[in-house]
């Protein structure tokens, strides 16, 4: 739970060199702290200001707009059941509440033991498949309360871990640039940055 | 003055409500309607900041020809031809819709806030708004207030997140520290947990809110707004020179607001200034007279003491002549009392040895005699050249302007300085040397010498021209000359480059312009040259140039100095050179101190004279740029202290002499017949509208509109007014993409003429005219009177005023105005291999007298760290957090060490005066340079 | 009815279990559109979307090659934004695109970008999409390597980056202008337009392009095959094909690529090769035409044509192609909450109307639905909504009632369209279904047995 370790400031380091200006990589290196705790810790959010050079409160103002990151611990697995409209017409409140009576938490809860999390949330763009469900952003389509129960039996066992990996992780492939290839005009010709355009805090 | 060389853009033709109006070019429409009468409420609008639009109370109905549709007036600069509608149907239905949603969640606490009875959401909802809630639902809740910081709290229920602390903390102040957190209707403002808002300029936020989510620690629940009282006068907690409310109930100071005043503080203070009255309101204040009996000071009567203090005088004068007579100090006074006070030693007491500076700041021809910038001007310079203190530390509101500056209008600045300051960041170069080595640096710049490409880009800033320097004194450890030998070469090698000094102290300037200090008399005279037209005046001057403070010092230590003055000085606390203080103090036989506190200098006095403070008396102060503005009395001193001038006056007459003055319209009178640089200037003017921004001296030499303003009224919060608007998305769209703008203030062309004596004649009419619309028929009569004289005087004098790089002539008699000799820079100091050169400056908080009087403040003096070049530790084989000692020739103390690579190699900064450090036990105030030397602790190595 | 044969354009691939891959794509006829655009000058290529008359995917409908040319002229750099981040609810298809054929869309990122002049161009992929993010960076990959991006593209001389960014959920970051700010780091806080209209002061202020997938996903077929040929398909002002997303209670819910203008609402609900009707034969309730932002039509708007010029006359949008079916069984006031629930949650909070106005009226809903309602309740409801979006709100016309449509789109008190959006679901549930309103009022304080379990953050807890 704390700053970056020395790999991924590395990985901050090229991202950030990616983008015309530092802050653009905020929101990923937002991610790259999840990735590494599961959750974003205030030691992060001030270690990724300082590679920024961003105060810890823009870095928190940015991070707690955005819902995936997590500024408390949650379970290993974090079960999101989709109620927006096409769900809900096809049993999207029931699954979640399947959910919730089969690991005994409501949503927006954590299993004592730390490796479930049940949330509902807004539509995930899996409409035509509705009832769905999204585990650590995996989706799963036309889940029934079987499938459902099969699902988190395989979770707690392990049995998924090749599809499904911890919280934090998304893309498990980074983006590479071979050696020559990036054109790095991005910031060419931008003139020096401003403040913000306010709204923003 | 109007400037009428400058054209007029032309009006853009709109329409408010059925009423035809000519708006700006480019400004907003809630401006442009505000100007012309018609009020559009708004939350988050605020003219000196960037407009957002998101509280959605400003909305209109606009028609640009495309049918009326609802527009927020805040973010939509006019356009010729459009319509608009603040009172339709449309326009009342969405602007009470916004009130609604606004109160849905805002607890009904009115009773207990402190924005109660001065609150536009509170006036509002009384005024239109519906009498019951329509949501019955519950309300948000959050716990109730949480500090933010030392001094400021937040209640997160009452927030209409109107973005106006968090924009402000964000682009005017640099210290994003408090943020939006979270999303939709769960939106807070919030810090980052445990790091507070703690910003120089949190105090604004306050006076920025428009409800009483935010609120000072200093002002929480002491006052009602309709039990306040106040007075519009002029912040002397520095030399900036901001306007403020003063605000009082009950006879005692309670809060300070910022008047928005376009020249200077556009609304803003620092947080010294705005809480900094705590200090006035002190129990320490000192009361009544004291007089030394043994051991203790004992209470006395004015005249025992007034006697005791004039008999110190005659002792002194009778064992070693006028000059072992010292006045040390100053800068406290108002300009009346600094006249009266040079006058009183100058003349009656025949004594040159007067220093309003204490070994902190320039020699006062260097900052009397160069070509002068104001704050507008050196805004609107391509390039600025920093060459002195910390700004963000010693002039907040100054640093406030050069931030806005670099980042909103474009203006490169280049820094040249010992270590990293609050600007270095929106620097465009930051050229760091060691202490004593300024002029080399500059040189170098002036050249571009060498292959440091950071040399190489100043040199082409510098060669484009239009160049501004703000000067002032980067350390106290170290001599001025470097900087003056700077300085020097800048003024000779940029043809038209102009000065803006920065001494810090409240009236340090003012204290300077009329006479306090060594080799000059007031009104910007060289002592020698102008010794006829003041012993025609004054009856008598000292017949040599006398010392300044640490040659003042040196001689009481040597037994030289018979009587010393300490007006409102503490050299024991302040003298950069803790040794020569000690010593003059315990050698000098007689101290007479004028002063609101017993101080640790005051303390050792014979003779202890209460002094009035700031709030407390009447007058004129004079800020960097030379604008003298006019401070207001709202409380009465405590027990019977009183004005300086008025102590002087009755010291004088206790030496046998009568000043001639017994009123401050006299001396202003008497300052302006006198003084060359404030000739023209009558106190009419000063009081009147056109005064009210302050008007800046030498008149010849500056032009600015006058305040296009009403003074505030008894009850009336300080809010901007349109007028003062200076950026609208326009600008934004302007400034951003290609980076260069065009200065927006107007710039007096350098060289032009002064003002004719036909529109002096002209103006000191007009301000007559202003009195006769005064509202106290007396006061007008008075200002009437003065305006006269004004008129008078302007018209016997010598019209021929002409190029201002030439000496001005004031006429046969009139001694010409100081003008700047360049120094030749001596050798820099050999640089010892083995040792670091200490740089020490101040910081916001210190143990000053006022602010460790402050309650809210005492404690907020960071205390002292030694940081010291990474490169500088290595060699040393030390480390961040590791305890050393710091050996000077003068003394040592003991240190923790911080690597910061933002100070120079061979330097070793540590803060002035904080608690726990004395970095005057180390420094030599003869030297040009404290060498000084790191010791580990255990007794090791070290440089 | 008209199901046609037109071609699919952007789902082509679709059959190909290994359609991501760069073999495939090359295999079938990859990067020809690029190698065509890169052989014309940059006005060429936009003359030939222009002439295709593409218009954007993403909701507002915009032609894509008319928005280019808004770019200032001279201003450099410039940047192309693709807005992937799909969220609104009904929709699915941009995450399709992105998983399945993520080739295509980049070979459309680099020839908007050839034709744009841009310096390096962001594809904005939703945080919660980890497979189409997964498999962009795997093709970014790949195409970096083999030379298809970043500099000197395919020995053309013509160079631009390509970097996969993605969000951290928050539906408003679709909105162009807060998808800006999002990609500066900062909150998704939509800009004022004016000023900031992209195309003119987008990303860090300079001209940007925002696209959406599907839209930029066309520009290889066009270009391979000419702005002429896309245009033929469709009618005049709707032309080509587009995905759609039929979900609910439809009998074969999925995404199809259909030719605009000729297809009708009846054929994508109803046609065996589509939708193929209600689940159960059940009657028609209503349906969504375009996403959750969309009002509501019915029965009687099931012939019109999948044609914007058409649809918004009658009240409502296509929006973002999401077609969204409620049989006779569903509860439009569950429904409504639904929707309005998202509205509130999704809320950025920056203006005062929405951020306010969609949470009381949230809670409103949700209390009528508990049983608290008030008979004044329904016309708060309203009059709410007619703060956040004055006037006569957009809602189809009803043969039955009588009533005149009020064509689309909402005027608005707040900066951007979410918060007007609210009204969709509540204003068209309560034209059509007051009586379902008034039901769950009538029945207050009395205990009910309400089908199916209490909506979800509901009523009970
Ligand atoms: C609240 C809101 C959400 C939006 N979400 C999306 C989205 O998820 N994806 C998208 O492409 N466009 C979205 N849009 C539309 C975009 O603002 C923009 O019009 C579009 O990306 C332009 O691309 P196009 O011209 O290719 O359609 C949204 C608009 C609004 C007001
Ligand atoms: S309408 Fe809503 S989502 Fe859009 S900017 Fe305003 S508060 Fe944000
Ligand atoms: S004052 Fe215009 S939107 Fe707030």
């Amino acid at each position: 739970m704390a700053r970056l370790t020395p790999d991924n400031v590395a990985r901050a380091q090229e991202i950030i060199g990616r983008y015309p200006r530092p802050r653009s990589a905020l929101i990923p290196l937002l991610h790259l702290a999840q990735e590494q705790d599961g959750w974003v810790s205030p030691e992060a959010m001030g270690h990724i200001g300082e590679l920024l050079g961003l105060t810890a409160a823009e870095v928190l103002g940015t991070c707690s707009f955005y819902e995936m990151f997590k500024r408390e611990p949650v379970g290993r697995y974090v079960v999101n059941v989709c109620t927006s409209i096409s769900c809900h017409l096809l049993g999207g409140d029931e699954l979640l509440h399947h959910v919730e009576e089969r690991l005994g938490v409501r949503s927006g809860g954590t299993t004592p033991d730390g490796r479930f999390t049940v949330n509902h949330v807004e539509c995930i763009a899996a409409c035509t498949e509705a009832p769905c469900l999204q585990v650590n952003y995996r989706y799963f389509h036309k889940v029934t309360p079987d499938a459902v129960d099969a699902l988190l039996d395989d979770l707690a066992a392990g049995r998924r871990d090749d599809e499904v990996p911890p919280h934090g992780t998304l893309t498990r492939v980074r983006q590479q640039v071979p050696a020559g290839r990036w054109a790095g005009r991005g910031a060419e010709g931008l003139p020096p940055d401003r403040t913000s355009l306010g709204g923003d805090g | 003055m109007t400037d009428t060389t400058r054209t007029e853009p032309e009006a853009v033709p709109v329409t408010i409500n059925g009423t035809a109006i000519e708006a700006k070019p480019g400004e907003l429409l809630i401006d442009a309607a505000e100007r012309h009468g018609v009020y559009i409420p708004r939350f988050c609008y605020h003219p000196r900041m960037r407009p957002v639009g998101m509280c959605r109370m400003c909305l209109v109905e606009v028609d640009t020809g495309r049918g009326p549709a609802l527009q927020p007036s805040c973010m939509i600069p006019v356009a010729p031809g459009m319509t608009v509608d603040t009172e339709s149907e449309a326009t009342r239905k969405a602007q009470d819709g916004v009130l609604e949603f606004l109160l849905l969640n805002h607890p009904l606490d009115c009773p207990v806030c402190d924005k109660g009875g001065e609150c536009p959401l509170q006036d509002q909802t009384l005024a239109f708004g519906p009498g019951e809630s329509r949501m019955v639902e519950q309300k948000r809740h959050f716990e109730k207030p949480i500090p933010i910081s030392d001094l400021v709290y937040l209640d997160r229920e009452r927030c209409i997140l109107c973005d106006r602390c968090t924009r402000f903390a964000d682009e005017v102040a640099g210290d994003p520290l408090i943020t939006f957190v979270d999303r939709g209707d769960h939106t807070q403002v919030n810090t980052f947990p445990d790091q507070p808002f703690a910003s120089y300029f949190s105090g604004n936020t306050v006076q920025l809110c428009p409800v009483g989510a935010l609120t000072a620690v200093p002002y929480r629940f002491r006052a009602r707004p309709w039990d306040l009282e106040q007075v519009e006068s002029t912040c002397t907690f520095c030399s900036v020179g901001c306007r403020i409310a003063v605000q009082s109930s009950t006879n005692r100071l309670v809060r300070h607001l910022g008047v928005d005043v376009d020249p200077v503080n556009w609304g803003w203070l620092c947080d010294k200034g705005r809480f900094g009255f705590e200090g006035v309101n002190s129990d320490d204040r000192l009361g009544r007279p004291l007089v030394r009996a043994g051991d203790t000071l004992a209470e006395a009567t004015w005249a025992e003491a007034l006697e005791a203090a004039a008999g110190a005088i005659r002792a002194g004068l009778d064992a070693g002549g006028p000059g072992a007579v010292a006045v040390l100090g100053g800068a406290r006074l108002t300009n009346e009392d600094a006249y009266a006070w040079a006058k009183l030693a100058k003349s009656v007491v025949g004594t040159d040895n007067v220093d309003a500076q204490i070994g902190d700041g320039l020699p006062a021809e260097v900052v009397l005699g160069l070509p002068r910038a104001t704050i507008d001007e050196v805004c609107a310079a391509r390039t600025v050249v920093l060459l002195g203190p910390d700004l963000k530390e010693e002039l907040p509101v100054l640093y406030l302007r050069l931030r806005d500056a670099a980042v909103e209008k474009g203006v490169r600045i280049v820094e040249v300085s010992p270590h990293d300051t609050g600007l270095t960041e929106v620097a465009t170069v930051a050229l760091r040397h060691r202490p004593g080595e300024a002029a080399a640096a500059v040189r170098a710049a002036l050249d571009g010498a060498g292959d440091d490409p950071r040399v190489a880009r100043a040199a082409e800033l510098l060669a484009e021209g239009d160049v501004a320097v703000v000067l002032g004194r980067p350390s106290l450890a170290e001599a001025p000359d470097a900087v003056v030998a700077a300085a020097s070469l800048l003024a000779a090698r940029l043809p038209g480059v102009r000065f803006l000094p920065v001494l810090r102290r409240a009236n340090v300037h003012g204290a300077l312009d009329l006479g306090l200090a060594p080799g000059v008399l007031p009104g910007r005279v060289d002592l020698d040259a102008g010794r006829p037209w003041f012993e025609a005046r004054w009856g008598a001057v000292p017949a040599s140039r006398g010392l300044d403070a640490t040659g003042i010092l040196t001689a009481a230590a040597e037994g030289a100095i018979e009587t010393l003055v300490l007006l409102g000085a503490d050299p024991l606390r302040d003298f950069p050179d803790a040794r020569l203080a000690q010593g003059a103090l315990e050698r000098v036989p007689r101290i007479v101190a004028v002063d609101c506190f017993l101080t640790e200098s005051s303390r050792r006095a014979h003779v202890v004279l209460p002094a009035a403070a700031f709030g407390e008396r009447s007058g004129t102060t004079t800020n960097i740029e030379g604008r003298v503005s006019v401070l207001n009395q709202k409380v009465t001193p405590p027990g019977t202290a009183r004005a300086d001038w008025m102590i002087a006056v009755e010291l004088a007459h206790r030496l046998g002499a009568d000043l001639g003055l017994d009123s401050l319209d006299g001396i202003w009178a008497e300052i302006e017949s006198v003084a060359p640089a404030h000739a023209g200037l009558a106190r009419a003017r000063l009081l009147a509208a056109d005064g009210l921004d302050g008007v800046v001296v030498p008149l010849s030499d500056h032009h600015e509109a006058g305040a296009d303003r009403r003074p505030l009224a008894q009850t009336e919060a300080p809010e901007v007014t349109a007028a003062d608007t200076h950026m609208g998305p326009e600008s934004v769209a302007t400034t951003l993409p290609g980076g260069e703008t065009v200065p927006s203030v107007p710039r007096s062309p350098s060289g032009a003429s002064g003002a004719t004596m036909p529109e002096q004649i002209a103006e000191a009419a007009a301000a007559g005219d202003a009195a006769r619309e005064a509202e106290a028929p007396e006061e007008a009569a008075a200002l009437e009177a003065a305006a006269q004289q004004a008129a008078v005087e302007a018209a016997t004098e010598d019209a021929g005023e002409g190029d201002v790089s030439a000496p001005v002539e004031h006429g046969p008699d009139r001694p010409p105005l100081l003008a700047f000799e360049p120094v030749e820079a001596g050798p820099a100091p050999p640089v010892d291999a083995y040792s670091l050169r200490l740089v020490s400056g101040r910081k916001l908080y210190d143990q000053g007298t006022l602010v460790q009087h402050a309650p809210s403040l005492a404690g907020l003096a960071p205390g002292a760290h030694l940081r010291v070049n990474p490169y500088d530790l290595d060699r040393l084989g030390l480390h961040t957090g590791d305890g050393a000692t710091l050996r000077s020739a003068r003394g040592s103390v003991v240190v923790e060490v911080e690597a910061d690579p933002g100070v120079a190699r061979g330097s070793a900064l540590l803060p002035f005066n904080q608690p726990g450090v004395s970095a005057a036990a180390l420094i030599d105030a003869t030297a040009r340079v404290t060498e000084v030397r790191l010791e580990t602790r255990a007794g090791g190595g070290g440089a | 009815m008209a199901v046609t044969d037109a071609p699919r354009i952007v789902t082509a691939r679709f059959e190909y279990d290994d359609s991501h891959t760069l073999s495939r794509y090359l295999a079938t006829g990859g990067y020809e559109g690029l190698r065509a655009a890169l052989a014309k000058t940059p006005e060429e290529v936009t003359d030939e979307v222009k002439a295709a008359n593409l218009l954007g995917r993403g909701g507002a409908g915009f032609p894509a090659g008319v928005k280019w040319g808004f770019c200032p002229p001279g201003v450099f750099p410039r940047y192309l934004v693709i807005n992937g981040d799909e969220s609104e609810p009904g929709t699915y298809k941009d995450r399709l695109l992105m998983e399945r054929d993520p080739h295509q869309l980049i070979e459309g990122v680099l020839i908007a970008s050839y034709a744009i002049g841009v310096a390096q161009a962001f594809i904005y992929v939703r945080g919660e999409m980890a497979l189409a993010q997964e498999r962009l960076v795997a093709a970014l990959n790949e195409a970096y390597e083999a030379g298809w991006v970043g500099r000197d593209i395919d020995g053309s001389g013509f160079s631009v980056d390509v970097l996969l960014h993605w969000g951290a959920g928050a539906y408003i970051v679709g909105e162009e202008t807060a998808l800006i700010e999002s990609l500066e780091g900062r909150r998704g806080f939509p800009r004022l337009k004016p000023p900031f209209f992209p195309a003119a002061k987008g990303l860090y202020l300079q001209p940007t392009v925002v696209n959406n997938v599907e839209t930029i996903s066309n520009l290889p077929w066009i270009l391979r095959n000419g702005g002429a040929a896309f245009d033929a398909l469709g009618t005049e002002r709707a032309s080509g094909t587009r995905m759609f997303a039929v979900s609910g209670h439809v009998k074969r819910p999925g995404v199809y690529e259909v030719e605009l203008g000729v297809t009708t609402f009846r054929d994508i609900i109803y046609a065996p090769v589509y939708a193929g009707g209600i689940r159960d034969d059940n009657a028609l309730k209503a349906f969504i035409p375009g996403g959750a932002s969309a009002p509501w039509f019915f029965e009687e708007h099931l012939d019109l044509p999948l044609d914007q010029t058409a649809v918004g006359p009658a009240g409502s949008m296509l929006g973002s192609g999401a077609i969204v079916v409620m049989d006779e069984t569903t509860d439009a006031v569950r429904a409504a909450f639904s929707l309005v629930r998202f509205f509130s949650h999704e809320s950025c909070g920056k203006c005062t109307p929405c951020r306010e106005g969609t949470g009381w009226l949230e809670k409103i809903v949700r209390r009528v639905l508990a049983g608290s309602g008030r008979p004044t309740d329904i016309d708060l409801i309203l009059d709410v909504v007619d703060n956040i979006s004055p006037g006569p709100y957009p809602r189809a016309g009803t043969g039955s009632l009588g009533a005149e449509p009020v064509p689309f789109p909402p005027r608005q008190t707040t900066i951007c369209p979410l918060g007007p959006s609210v009204g969709a679901p509540l204003v068209s549930a309560i034209h059509r279904f007051r009586d379902e309103f008034e039901a769950y009022i009538e029945r207050a304080g009395t205990p009910v047995t309400i089908a199916g379990p209490a909506p979800v953050g509901g009523a009970a807890s």
